[in-house]
């Protein structure tokens, strides 16, 4: 039972608290990359790395920091990981940092890296902010594989992972067979249209649980009503045949 | 390259929000009211000058001739969080009636990627000084017309019956996604 609960807990957590679909956070990064699902797996992973290493140090380096320098100490903690992790990638991935290009440095302004420093680990304990970095990173990449598998499946038919460290194939399938595939979903039009069409999915499946919510409160309001009503009865005539025995 | 094409591809051809993605968030948050939209459009266009003149002359410089080039994105990011803050202390003292109306989009100006990407840009395209200067006015002329354009469709769509779901934020999307057929057309200008 509790392991199904939090099973469920994790999956809201990926889907209702996603912080791109969700709050509209890291939208620009993930409109941009998500042509193919290498691309998606490669940021998804330098955002990940950085997320935890920088929600650690904030995590650490919060109580020494005066109130008004905050965010520049943040800017610069986050700024000195990301130089690192993209001269990682320079050396070991060189194809996937090339097509990832100015978007590994623009990781800096990420507002999800910066948005959790600021709001949850300059307030919380080390192991507290990594595993927040932890979800928040995987629901990020958790969007960037949704994004970029109905992208790729759509606009050129085919699934493909090649290995970062040397760019040879793992696989490759083809799902669309060629000529029925619908170009326009590898353009910027397609973009757009994929993210608007997910974050409408998002946003329809937390109303439709809002109001789910809501009804099962009436529901539980109407039967608790119902019990008060059956209990008072009961107690009445309880009294009654309380009053029929002392009169007999 | 010729400058006005320097120009006019910044701004129409690689739109920054179209064509590149970038200046996502101020692009989903202020563009919901034409006022804003002029308010936020002038200040990106002031602060990515001044941010990319700046950093240029950082890097050819400072950062080229110590050979810390590596340095440039902490560099960078920083002398734009300066750069904002100072601007913002400038314009509160100069002329209160002008920071009323920017003032509160100056602090959102540090977390717009457009800005980092025109300093980044300016030094991965080996710009000049002169080449700098027209770049960092065109990309966010593009993105200010971007915006103005957005936000007179979006006063519009206000007063539209959306489904429940695609409310606010996603029936923007997809005018966006719509803009950016139209503004495809634009790749065969130069």
């Amino acid at each position: 039972m509790s392991e199904t609960k939090e099973k469920k807990s994790f999956f809201s957590e990926m889907v209702f608290n996603n912080p791109v679909f969700g709050l509209y956070l890291g939208i620009c990064s993930t409109l941009a990359i998500t042509t193919s699902l290498n691309n998606a797996i490669g940021m998804g992973v330098a955002v990940i790395v950085v997320l935890v290493l920088s929600n650690i140090l904030v995590s650490l380096i919060a109580p020494l920091t005066p109130d008004e320098i905050h965010i520049p100490v943040y800017i610069v903690i986050i700024a000195t990981l990301v130089t690192v992790v993209g001269m990682l990638m320079q050396a070991f991935t060189p194809q996937l940092f090339s097509a990832l290009g100015a978007f590994i440095d623009l990781i800096v302004v990420n507002c999800i890296i910066l948005g959790r420093a600021e709001a949850y680990a300059c307030k919380n304990g080390v192991a507290a902010s990594a595993r927040d970095g932890l979800m928040m990173g995987l629901s990020y990449t958790f969007s960037l594989l949704a994004m970029s598998l109905i992208r790729q499946i759509l606009g050129t038919g085919i699934v493909d992972f090649s290995n970062p460290m040397t760019g040879n194939q793992v696989f490759s399938l083809r799902l669309i067979p060629a000529g029925f595939e619908i170009p326009v979903f590898t353009t910027q039009t397609g973009a757009f249209l994929t993210f608007a069409i997910l974050a409408a999915a998002v946003a329809g499946m937390k109303i439709s649980q809002e109001k789910k919510a809501k009804e099962a409160e009436k529901a539980a309001k109407a039967a608790a009503a119902a019990a008060a009503k059956e209990k008072a009865a009961a107690a009445k005539a309880a009294a009654a045949k309380a009053k029929e025995a002392a009169n007999a | 390259m010729n400058l006005f094409t320097l120009f006019l591809s910044g701004m129409l051809i690689n739109n920054i929000i179209l064509a590149k993605f970038l200046g996502m968030c101020p692009f989903m948050g202020v563009s919901t009211k034409l006022s804003s939209a002029v308010g936020m459009g002038i200040a990106v266009i002031f602060v990515i000058f001044g941010a990319s003149v700046f950093s240029w002359f950082l890097y050819y410089y400072v950062l080229v001739p110590t050979g810390l080039e590596f340095m440039k994105l902490i560099c960078f990011i920083l002398l734009i969080a300066s750069f904002v803050q100072f601007v913002e202390m400038f314009i509160k003292k100069q002329s209160p009636s002008l920071y009323k109306s920017l003032g509160i989009f100056l602090p959102l100006i540090t977390t717009n990627c457009a800005v980092l990407y025109v300093a980044l840009d300016n030094i991965t395209q080996k710009y000049d000084l002169l080449e700098t200067m027209v770049n960092s006015i065109g990309v966010p002329a593009g993105f200010m017309l971007m915006l103005v354009v957005f936000a007179t469709i979006r006063e519009r769509l206000d007063g539209n019956d959306v489904p429940e779901a695609f409310q606010g934020n996603p029936i923007a999307l997809i005018v966006a996604a719509i803009m950016a057929i139209a503004f495809g057309a634009f790749a065969g200008l130069v």
